[in-house]
């Protein structure tokens, strides 16, 4: 492969308060995304996935240790890194899915008037909403609600997409055609991604790279690398999601799920 | 008898869906009656009939137009003192007056709330001085406005500005504190910076609680307009539409008096309905922000 590099974690501890407590989310995580990767951070709820994607974005200051978008030290969000939320109303509600679109390009000076425009119908087309472009988000379902956040993320053609489980609050019919969808996306452009899940099956379905970590705090527990087959993972021998699943499993033999980890 | 053997019982099979119309009635039009009891403004006005209907019956069996005028000798009244007593003078007198007190509020509001957006010692300032200010009735502090400022527009606008700045710093502070935080992430994703933030984020997020306070400011500003200048109507030079209602009453002109509170209710309903109502319509319904 010998692929270049886009983002790269080193030692990242991050905490975050609680009114009573200090909470540690991940401690000393590694990772290296490599460009046009798919990359996949999974693990169950508590193991920090989110609060990492959000360092990544520049929301919050690791402790310990760094992250660096091209070699650049990531000190606080920018329009080189785009994140995709799980909730609906990421959407700003008084602007129509095209002005959604429009608004990023011109605020942060990627693009301006005509050409931002251009630029904003082009990927609205992407995901299929051309007919929607000048409805107002409210009018939307969510499915395509999350739609035009990702062709708002893509138009910013940003270093990397960052992904917050985008689709887990979404029916599990249209969150199938939504991965699906994603991947057409990703085979057109072949943008990097690092995109956040608690399901095994969604990553193994969308990574070409996982992550996969422990709970509490979050630290490495391995990375494979994945075709979207769920194929014989030479490591163990078993499945892809086979060889995730008793991982996972063996750390916490039986404990409840504690709710998401949106903090 | 096991799973496989009742599922044999039962063959599976698949359809295709024809398209042969015969669902039947799919869409009825309504009936003109339906139709009209869905106009809230021919809903409203038929209310206001009824109301007036009333005052007029109640009016007319009292039959004492001292106590009581009746609903046609108020208008008659309202006509007389528009057209030849100069009515909508003292309207505007007290319009432009109540214009500047709240003009001046609405920018001390947003002084209040932007600073308090961006620092913690802001915040707790406007807290603090709305819950010890907002329960104070502006009315209480005219006394001490006049020996201020004197007699004069002064002293209301003073009056007025207290009476608009503290519900409008209110509700506009706990309107951006409503906004979501996936919101204001994604402005800072932009690389939207504090005063940008607010401005393209923060207040069109915002515009229901802002809107809310602005109406609860307008109320509260025209009231107590009306209110000192009935109390201190004397005093306040000219006058407005106080002590429009002050003098009718010393003339025992009942009439006239309900001539001037029926200005206060009719501005009050124009610009309801058709300022804010309007405003409204515009931004928070379209946008899917209000119902």
């Amino acid at each position: 492969m010998g692929a270049v590099s886009v983002l790269s974690g080193r030692g990242v501890t991050l905490q975050y308060k609680t009114p009573d407590h200090l909470v540690v989310a991940t401690y000393r995580v590694d990772f290296d995304v490599h460009a046009s990767d798919r990359f996949v951070v999974l693990g169950p709820s508590g193991c920090g996935k989110s609060t990492l994607l959000k360092a990544v974005g520049g929301y919050i200051a690791p402790t310990e240790g760094e992250i660096r978008l091209k070699g650049e030290l990531v000190r606080r969000p920018g329009p080189d890194r785009i994140m995709v939320f799980q909730e609906f109303d990421q959407l700003l509600p008084w602007k129509s899915v095209r002005q959604n679109v429009t608004f990023a390009l011109t605020e942060s000076g990627r693009a301006s008037g005509k050409a931002a425009d251009d630029r904003a119908m082009h990927y609205i087309e992407k995901v299929k909403l051309t007919k929607f472009a000048n409805s107002y988000p409210h009018t939307l379902s969510g499915g395509m609600k999350q739609r035009v956040a990702i062709a708002r993320a893509m138009a910013m053609e940003p270093e990397i997409l960052l992904m917050d489980e985008p689709f887990a609050a979404l029916d599990a019919l249209t969150r199938r055609r939504m991965q699906e969808e994603l991947l057409q996306l990703w085979d057109d452009t072949r943008f990097t991604m690092m995109f956040v899940t608690h399901s095994i099956e969604e990553a193994v379905m969308l990574s070409s790279r996982i992550l996969l970590l422990s709970p509490h705090p979050g630290r490495v527990r391995a990375e494979f690398n994945s075709n979207g087959k769920d194929e014989i993972e030479p490591l163990t021998g078993q499945k892809l999601s086979v060889a995730i699943h008793d991982l996972l499993f063996a750390d916490q033999p039986e404990t409840e799920g504690e709710g998401d980890d949106h903090d | 008898m096991t799973m496989t053997d009742t599922a044999a019982k039962r063959p599976a099979y698949i359809r295709e869906v024809t398209d042969d119309g015969n669902y039947g009635t799919v869409e009825k039009p309504l009936t003109i009656w339906e139709r009209a009891y869905r106009i809230e403004a021919l809903r409203k006005a038929v209310l206001l009939v009824i109301l007036a209907a009333a005052w007029q019956a109640y009016a007319l069996s009292l039959n004492n137009s001292l106590l009581f005028p009746t609903f046609t000798e108020t208008i008659e009244a309202l006509w007389t003192n528009v057209t030849t007593l100069g009515l909508l003078g003292k309207v505007w007198m007290s319009i432009s007056v109540l214009a500047r007190g709240y003009l001046i509020g609405l920018f001390l509001a947003a002084t209040l709330t932007v600073l308090a957006m961006n620092t913690r010692i802001g915040r707790d300032l406007l807290e603090i001085l709305t819950s010890m200010f907002n329960p104070l009735p502006a009315i209480a502090l005219l006394p001490l406005a006049l020996l201020w400022f004197g007699l004069g527009n002064q002293s209301l606008i003073f009056v007025l500005v207290h009476s608009v700045l503290w519900p409008v710093a209110l509700n506009t502070l706990a309107g951006f504190l409503a906004v979501s935080n996936t919101l204001r992430m994604v402005g800072r994703n932009y690389g939207l910076s504090s005063l940008r933030l607010v401005v393209k984020i923060l207040i069109p997020a915002a515009l229901p609680s802002i809107l809310a306070g602005l109406k609860i400011g307008w109320a509260f500003a025209w009231r107590t307009l009306i209110a000192a200048e009935l109390v201190f109507g004397a005093s306040s030079g000219s006058g407005g539409l106080g002590w429009f209602v002050f003098e009718r009453k010393n003339d025992l002109d009942i009439p006239g008096v309900f001539a001037g509170l029926l200005a206060v209710i009719l501005i009050g309903l124009f610009v309801e309905y058709v300022i804010f109502r309007r405003l409204e319509q515009r931004t928070v319904v379209r946008w899917g922000m209000q119902h």
